[in-house]
């Protein structure tokens, strides 16, 4: 896989100890990475673990009770412009398929003219242009997302955030809604995304984050994480064991037992 | 009860006949809950948004006196909006009272919390979904609002029929404001009120069926739009 490697105007994002308390439960703990231009990022772990908001944190949907998120890029002071997010749920504007691109394009203040164009060039990519006049919320599950993954690159993103993207579609939409998101990362947009699908993540992957209850348990290249994950937890969620039990009570992963095999 | 068949068939007559005198009445009634249904949706439509969208301080304590203020007393309304349009009143050399404006500002002073109340409502539930991906897009405050707006026009059709029907059946305010005036500012309710108590059945009776069917066509046509716009937008 060939690595786009360009300047950014925002990235890299460094991530300086935070943590985000809700309801006097301190959701994400102390955590600490740096987000670089050019590799698509993984975030791995099982539900609840924090996935989505630190997504929302990066993108600056939340903001953290305590650490810093700081842009290092020449353009850190209006980096929301150059970020987009596609979350779980697709939100679809309650109008045509073409007007939903045209509200996100209004929305960053793209000329009309322009707006014309840049519709009509991402319905023609994404393969959508026979259903530009269609309600957008006649579409099926897997068309909206292709539709709101169309619309946030149609923005020209330098970084995507994408939240569980493909949790509640079908393998053919999942697969298109993948080769989507590898067009999106060869055009050179930082791809940041959640999953607790592995083999997406085999498929996706430059770097992992491996999220436990709040921490960020592994930082690591895809190969290296993959082949010989460092915690503990990441080689029992590798091996598609639940995380349910509790830290203390782990053994090494050659003690676990399976309750098929006694 | 013969009294009261001859009266319904009287009624009838009326109708059919439609002759100038009811006429003018139907007219004068539609065209005040109209234009107070214009000023009040004017006003309420945007504020029920921007209540629904925005934080700022006193906005929970705003929310429940517009909720409050859906329960208006016409009456009361009625004794306000006389107090300030007589002629010792603050608005008294405007002129105003007993004439068919003054019981368009009354008929807007009790529909526009009913218009807010119900638009804050529904826009809220509709923010819900909407407002991370408008956070994440960058959307300026007043298109926010605006898209809002747009997004939930049919169910807002609803909104604005249910203050058109409360306009056009509200007899209270109109009746103090007005006067009941002939030919000035006699509407149906008010023209009800009068006619049965003075004895005149058919006449009112006729009214009031014109009213039923008035009130029957708004919630059907309600009913419909939200219908048709679920099937097309889901």
């Amino acid at each position: 896989m060939g690595e786009v490697m360009q300047s950014s105007s925002i990235l890299p994002l460094e991530i300086d100890n935070i943590s985000y308390v809700a309801g006097g439960v301190r959701l994400i703990k102390d955590l600490s990475l740096t987000l670089s231009a050019g590799t698509s990022t993984i975030i791995l772990g099982p539900n609840g673990a924090g996935k989505s908001l630190l997504l929302r944190l990066c993108h600056g949907l939340l903001q953290p009770n305590d650490g810093t998120l700081t842009w290092q890029g020449p353009e850190a002071a209006t980096a929301g412009r150059y970020q987009a997010m596609v979350f779980q749920r697709p939100v679809m504007l309650r109008r045509s398929v073409t007007a939903n691109l045209h509200f996100a394009l209004k929305s960053r203040a793209v000329s009309k003219l322009e707006r014309d164009k840049k519709v009509d060039d991402i319905l023609e990519i994404t393969g959508l242009t026979r259903l530009a006049k269609t309600p957008a919320r006649a579409l099926s599950t897997g068309e909206q997302q292709r539709l709101a993954i169309a619309r946030a690159w149609s923005l020209n993103p330098e970084v995507l955030f994408l939240d569980e993207p493909t949790a509640n579609l079908d393998p053919a939409a999942t697969h298109a809604i993948e080769e989507l998101i590898d067009s999106i990362k060869k055009s050179g947009t930082k791809i940041v995304m959640s999953t607790h699908d592995l083999g997406q993540a085999r498929r996706l992957a430059d770097n992992v984050l491996f999220l436990y209850r709040g921490r960020l348990l592994e930082n690591a290249k895809a190969e290296q994480f993959f082949e010989k994950p460092e915690n503990d937890l990441a080689q029992a969620f590798l091996k598609g064991e639940l995380l349910w039990w509790h830290r203390r009570e782990l053994k090494p992963p050659s003690e676990f037992k399976h309750p098929e095999k006694p | 009860m013969s009294d009261f068949s001859d009266a319904f068939a009287a009624a009838l007559t009326l109708i059919i006949n439609f002759e100038s005198g009811l006429a003018e009445i139907v007219g004068l009634s539609l065209q005040v809950s109209f234009v107070a249904v214009l000023a009040a949706s004017v006003i309420g439509l945007p504020l029920g948004a921007a209540l629904a969208v925005f934080r700022f301080p006193g906005r929970v304590t705003l929310v429940v006196l517009l909720n409050a203020l859906m329960g208006l007393p016409p009456v009361v309304v009625g004794l306000i909006v006389y107090l300030i349009l007589s002629r010792s009143g603050p608005l008294g050399t405007l002129g105003l009272l007993f004439t068919p404006t003054a019981m368009i500002i009354a008929q807007t002073i009790l529909i526009m919390p009913i218009i807010a109340a119900l638009t804050r409502q529904s826009t809220a539930t509709m923010w819900d979904e909407y407002s991370e991906q408008f956070k994440s897009f960058g959307t300026s405050r007043s298109e926010t609002v605006l898209t809002l707006l747009w997004d939930n026009r049919f169910g807002l059709m609803t909104t604005i029929l249910a203050g058109f029907g409360r306009a056009s059946a509200e007899v209270g305010a109109v009746m103090i404001v007005g006067g009941n005036i002939d030919h000035v500012t006699r509407v149906m309710t008010t023209t009800i009120a009068l006619e049965t108590s003075k004895g005149d059945l058919a006449l009112a009776l006729g009214l009031g069926i014109i009213l039923l069917c008035l009130a029957l066509s708004v919630n059907a046509a309600a009913y419909l739009i939200n219908e048709s716009a679920l099937k097309r937008h889901g």
